[in-house]
């Protein structure tokens, strides 16, 4: 159970170590499959913002642990 | 025949993404090795190995019977998260933010816990020494095994991902075995920051895709995306070593004022 335990633990922290950046990812990437499901907008400028949404919140994220001083 | 455009990508991803993972499992199989004896460390090492072979076969048709439109959007932002999280650790890590990874203090840290538990005499195994490497193999192992399905199993890349993937080990495991000692000289932060780009590379084309995003060039816009990635992750490093620098001057300018 315990080995069991650990194994669920590594799994979820392979894909989450900084649960904001996760969920900024999470948040854009179901806004985007929002719009194009909606047919909001095109899907060339889905892959723009799609793109530049992910860079965005890595920068963000980034530029804030800077400030911080500390991961 | 074997599209190289997007095999390419697929199998070096793979191949360093894995190399990253097996130097860290093989500190512990060598560490284990070396003080409680290489019978039990190899046995728990390959026990790890052959549950993470039955999880492949487990998991790898069930795979396969996902509708392909939501497995990419799955799979993309699987993808995604994983390979931000490694790159955003590495820019850090660039950055100074947080101390590179040591093979050596892992290896010798991991020495010394070992030696601090007393081995019972007269067992033919050591039930310590094949836990503990069997859990360090299927621990890593596992995230070798969602890079290889995650990077193969959406674009029928699976083989050249598992190539990447073997190799990766086969060499990872000669070299570890000619030297008897961890890998300390890979370049992992390097790595890290290299997988970080193209696995994050990989999960936004896959999330496109599945969304119904018809990407320029098709495959090769991974390589686009990468490219792009690279520079903004670029950019990010150079932004936190000057933010660093200028951390410690503001503190040794403050400290001679006071």
């Amino acid at each position: 159970m315990k080995t069991l335990n650990t194994i669920i633990r590594e799994l979820f922290g392979l894909f989450v170590d900084d649960s904001t950046l996760a969920l900024a990812l999470l948040v854009l990437l179901s806004v985007v499959a929002l719009l194009v499901h909606k047919t909001w907008i095109d899907t060339s400028q889905t892959a723009v913002l799609l793109v530049a949404g992910s860079i965005a919140v890595l920068i963000e994220n980034i530029v804030r642990s800077g400030r911080q001083g500390q991961a | 025949m074997l599209d190289w455009i997007h095999a390419g990508p697929s199998m070096t991803a793979a191949f360093v993404a894995s190399t990253v993972e097996v130097v860290e499992a093989m500190t512990i199989v060598l560490a284990v090795g070396t003080v409680r004896g290489w019978r039990s460390a190899l046995l728990g090492a390959i026990s790890g190995l052959a549950s993470l072979a039955i999880m492949v076969l487990l998991f790898g048709p069930a795979i396969a019977q996902i509708p392909l439109a939501m497995l990419q959007v799955v799979v993309g932002a699987l993808l995604l998260l994983f390979g931000m999280r490694w790159l955003r650790k590495a820019i850090l890590r660039y950055g100074g933010f947080i101390a590179l990874h040591d093979e050596d203090a892992a290896f010798a840290r991991e020495t010394q816990q070992m030696r601090g538990i007393a081995a019972r005499e007269g067992r033919a195994w050591d039930p310590i020494a094949v836990a503990t490497t069997f859990k360090a193999v299927m621990l890593e192992g596992i995230e070798v095994v969602v890079i290889v399905l995650g990077v193969g199993a959406v674009g029928g890349m699976l083989a050249p991902a598992s190539i990447g993937a073997l190799a990766a080990c086969v060499l990872v495991t000669i070299v570890a075995f000619l030297l008897r000692r961890p890998l300390s000289l890979v370049p992992e932060n390097a790595l890290k920051f290299t997988v970080g780009v193209l696995i994050s590379a990989f999960g936004l084309f896959w999330f496109g895709e599945g969304i119904g995003i018809s990407w320029p060039y098709r495959d090769a816009a991974i390589l686009g995306l990468a490219a792009l990635l690279l520079v903004a992750s670029r950019l990010a490093v150079a932004y936190l070593r000057q933010t660093k620098s200028r951390k410690q001057v503001s503190s040794l300018s403050e400290g001679a004022i006071s």
